[in-house]
């Protein structure tokens, strides 16, 4: 049972890593787009792209963090004592990023426009980069129950790596999507634009696992076992055939199913991850069993877990549904009958 | 308001009060977020059916205006939020390693309750332009549903807090036997849970209200605003006296459930009958109390309905296991401003009731108008205080009786909790400045449309533009003109 619980935690990490991820890519293509005039086109879809999503694809974190500290609490405590800073850090930047994209856009003037805009870029890029330090934190073995606040629980090899790797993912994974969306809304110039980037995108990933092999070597030994041999090799295999099917389908302008395969080799990673460290939540101090909450406790988070999918999987399908269908649109100015006041540029 | 936390300071560890402050001013910053979360998506939808229904152009505008508000609000109470779960683990990872798997189910079903309120209301404010007018209309019927539901995950965990059950401690005092039923409807939980949920339903309705309150007195005084200002006053108003009722109900259960935090509330210091009720006041170490305005026997009679009444005294338990005098204080000032500022609530609901009654109209004095603008304030207020009462009259205990706040804290070093809650500070400060601003700016922008369209009535043709029509240019059709924002020229219409 505790076994269970602990995939849904990795589920909901992939889940997180798939659809918040894709929103963080979106934010560091925004950060890129250049200045003003130059940014504005890709800056405007990544808008339109975002809306009505990302506050959906928020609420994985706030799931994952619930199922830690019930189904898994000894984990939870040790996990955010010894990585302080790192997750202080990537809630005010979460705080930063979502305030900055809300704010951005009702705002009507260029110079204020400016500041959210880039509070809200910066602020994805550092997000991502301090969760995935921690995961390579705990990948490494850096933390067990116990262990205090220290800078090398994240600022370390590993982790580094890990959160450069998580940047680079959520960079690809953005840039996937907001091709297809640029299809959507009829910007055919962005999705040449999105190709390029996704592109390169894809490149930086493998670069990064590439200078990550011997990195990780001697300080994640377990994991990197576990990734390099059995169920975990198998899915980083799969991962891999995923990812090069959607730089095929980018590459040949082919936006169908480009999204799927790029979502599928990034929760496969998270799924592979997630076999390495077996049987540890904490490699390789403390095992699931070890950090598992009480019995009764479990045995209702799956009931929980069981009753909300029924009720909110089909309410994600519908807004997943409705979002691609063009559904969803924000109201304009007109909708609401605003007017413009002095000062207004844009 | 947590600094009291610094008398404390000897005995416990120096990170304490920096981690104290931290949650105070996170949770104290989101807190006024909430009700709106919760309630205006009710508002927005009653006012949304009466525009479906009566095909009325201006009751679609306020539900379109409050749903451009909501959208931004919502961003800010979500990201808000999150942090809140963040700081379960980064300040008091000692609570959630040895409860979590007690009274943590409680989040679970939050968590899964505001996904399905973060899907509705997206569709919901993202569905006005291309949805079917009543298919829109009744996606959106579940959402206060699902804000019921969130609420019901969060104020389970605080009220398990408050008296914790479903367990048995063993001899090392870790949690075995868990029992989550009894952990999730724990004694505070049913007059916790309908006192917080009314308290948001008229939070958000007399804050609405408030806006339009504001406008009236301004020489405002069209459909648009009597409207605005109808539909959220009356469901405030009709709830206003429910929740004296809970209200009341709910401090009976604090004096029944946890009687030193009701001896924290009510200042009283030795255990007695025929206990005075203190309005106010100040209650000093040494059990004295200077200040304040004295009601003999009222306690007593308030806590059982008899001045027989045995009412528990802060002094029947050991200093170290009952809140400071400072504490006490604090408490008592929050429940007695939120009990004063309720009562003045309700003759404001029965003013407005009373006119309602006799001339189906709104009142006429100015002074009708003045309170209600101010009372939305007051009940932003009034939550800040329940809140209070609630959270410093549980001290020094963060688990009721179980564990201490100063058991749970954080292993970080003060100096790094210190410098996290400047930042956070800092970070907070700008993000509700300008969330603030943003939305005073929305407001502007409608009214200066609105005063352009008053103001050309009868030139142009009528308003053109069907509720669900297709995209227009984003250029206001009416006669707005940028420098129109004298705020009363052709107020009135």
């Amino acid at each position: 049972m505790a076994d269970f619980i602990a995939w849904v935690v990795v589920l909901a990490i992939a889940a997180y890593a798939c659809a918040g991820g894709t929103d963080y890519g979106a934010g560091f293509w925004d950060l890129l787009a250049g200045g003003a005039e130059r940014g504005k086109r890709p800056r405007r879809l990544i808008d339109h792209a975002m809306a009505p999503v990302w506050e959906v694809n928020n609420v994985w974190l706030i799931f994952i963090l619930v199922i830690m500290w019930t189904g898994f609490p000894t984990m939870f405590q040790a996990v955010f004592s010894a990585m302080w800073l790192p997750l202080a850090l990537a809630a005010v930047g979460l705080v930063l990023r979502g305030a900055g994209f809300a704010l951005r856009k009702p705002t009507r003037r260029l110079a204020q426009q400016r500041i959210y805009g880039a509070v809200f870029a910066i602020s994805s890029l550092l997000t991502p980069f301090f969760l995935g330090a921690v995961l390579g934190g705990i990948a490494s073995g850096r933390v067990e129950v116990g262990t205090t606040a220290s800078a090398d629980a994240w600022a370390n090899g590993t982790s580094v790596l890990v959160g450069l790797l998580a940047i680079a993912a959520t960079a690809f994974l953005g840039a996937v999507f907001l091709c297809s969306d640029a299809l959507r809304f009829g910007a055919d110039d962005l999705v040449d634009y999105f190709r390029l980037r996704a592109l390169i995108a894809f490149a930086a990933v493998v670069v990064l696992a590439l200078i990550g092999l011997p990195v990780t070597h001697d300080d994640a030994r377990y994991v990197w076992d576990g990734l390099t041999g059995g169920p975990g090799l198998l899915l980083i295999i799969l991962a891999a055939v995923c990812g090069l099917a959607t730089v095929l389908l980018v590459w040949r302008r082919s936006y169908d199913w480009s999204r799927y395969t790029s979502v599928a080799s990034v929760a496969l990673v998270v799924g592979a991850w997630g076999f390495a460290q077996r049987p540890y939540v904490l490699p390789t101090s403390l095992t699931v069993a070890e950090a598992a909450g009480a019995d009764h406790t479990l045995r209702w988070l799956m009931i929980v877990t069981a009753i909300a999918i029924l009720l909110v999987g089909p309410a994600l399908v519908l807004l997943y549904r409705l979002d691609t269908m063009g559904e969803l649109e924000e109201l304009t100015d007109a909708d609401t009958r605003a007017a413009r006041t002095p000062g207004d540029d844009l | 308001m947590l600094s009291t936390a610094a008398l404390l300071a000897n005995s416990t560890p120096a990170q304490l009060l920096p981690a104290r402050e931290l949650m105070a001013f996170t949770l104290a910053s989101h807190i006024l977020l909430v009700p709106f979360g919760v309630a205006l998506p009710f508002i927005t939808l009653l006012m949304h059916h009466r525009a479906l229904r009566r095909n009325d152009p201006v009751a679609l505008t306020l539900a379109r205006r409050w749903s451009a508000v909501m959208a931004v609000q919502f961003a800010v109470g979500v990201v808000t939020g999150t942090v809140l779960s963040f700081e379960f683990g980064l300040l008091w990872p000692g609570m959630m390693g040895r409860w979590g798997d007690v009274f943590g189910l409680g989040f679970g079903i939050e968590a899964w309750a505001f996904f399905l309120e973060a899907v509705l209301i997206a569709i919901y404010l993202y569905g006005w332009r291309r949805l079917k007018p009543r298919t829109h209309f009744w996606l959106a019927v579940p959402l206060p549903l699902a804000a019921l539901m969130g609420a019901f995950g969060i104020i389970a965990a605080n009220s398990w807090m408050n008296t914790p059950q479903g367990f048995r401690p063993d001899a090392l005092g870790n949690p075995v036997a868990v029992d989550v039923r009894q952990a999730i409807f724990t004694p505070m939980f049913g007059p916790d849970y309908w006192h917080f949920v009314v308290a948001m339903l008229l939070t958000a309705g007399y804050v609405v209200a408030g806006v339009y309150a504001v406008g009236w007195l301004r020489g405002r005084r069209d459909r648009y605003h009597r409207l605005g200002f109808t539909v959220p006053f009356t469901v405030a108003a009709i709830l206003t006296p429910v929740q004296f009722m809970l209200g009341d109900s709910a401090a009976r259960a604090v004096f029944h459930k946890q009687p030193i935090k009701f001896a924290a509330t009510e200042i009283v210091w030795k255990t007695d009958t025929h206990v005075p009720e203190y309005m106010f006041g100040r209650l000093h170490p040494d059990g004295t109390i200077s200040g304040g305005l004295k009601i003999p026997q009222l306690d007593s009679i308030l806590a059982g309905f008899s001045p027989d009444t045995k009412v528990t005294g802060l002094s029947s338990v050991a200093a170290s296991d009952r809140p400071t005098a400072t504490q006490a204080t604090i408490a008592h000032w929050a429940f007695d401003i939120m009990v004063t500022v309720g009562s003045v609530l309700i003759l404001l609901a029965l003013w407005y009731g009373w006119c309602w009654l006799r001339r189906r109209d709104l009142p006429r004095s100015r002074w009708f108008f003045r309170c209600a603008a101010i009372a939305g304030v007051a009940c932003l207020v009034t939550v800040e205080c329940g809140w209070i009462t609630t959270e410093v009259g549980r001290q020094p205990w963060i688990v009721y009786q179980h564990m201490r706040v100063s058991e749970a804290v954080t292993g970080t070093r003060a100096g790094s909790l210190w410098a996290m809650l400047g930042l956070v500070m800092v970070v907070y400060v700008a993000v509700f400045g300008s969330f603030l601003a943003v939305v005073l700016k929305m407001r502007t922008r409608w009214r200066i449309a609105d005063e352009g369209l008053a103001a050309a009535r009868g030139e142009l043709p009528p308003e053109t533009d069907t509720p669900y029509g297709p995209r227009s240019e984003p250029e206001p059709t009416t006669g707005a003109e940028p420098g129109g924002s004298d705020r009363t020229s052709g107020g009135a219409s």
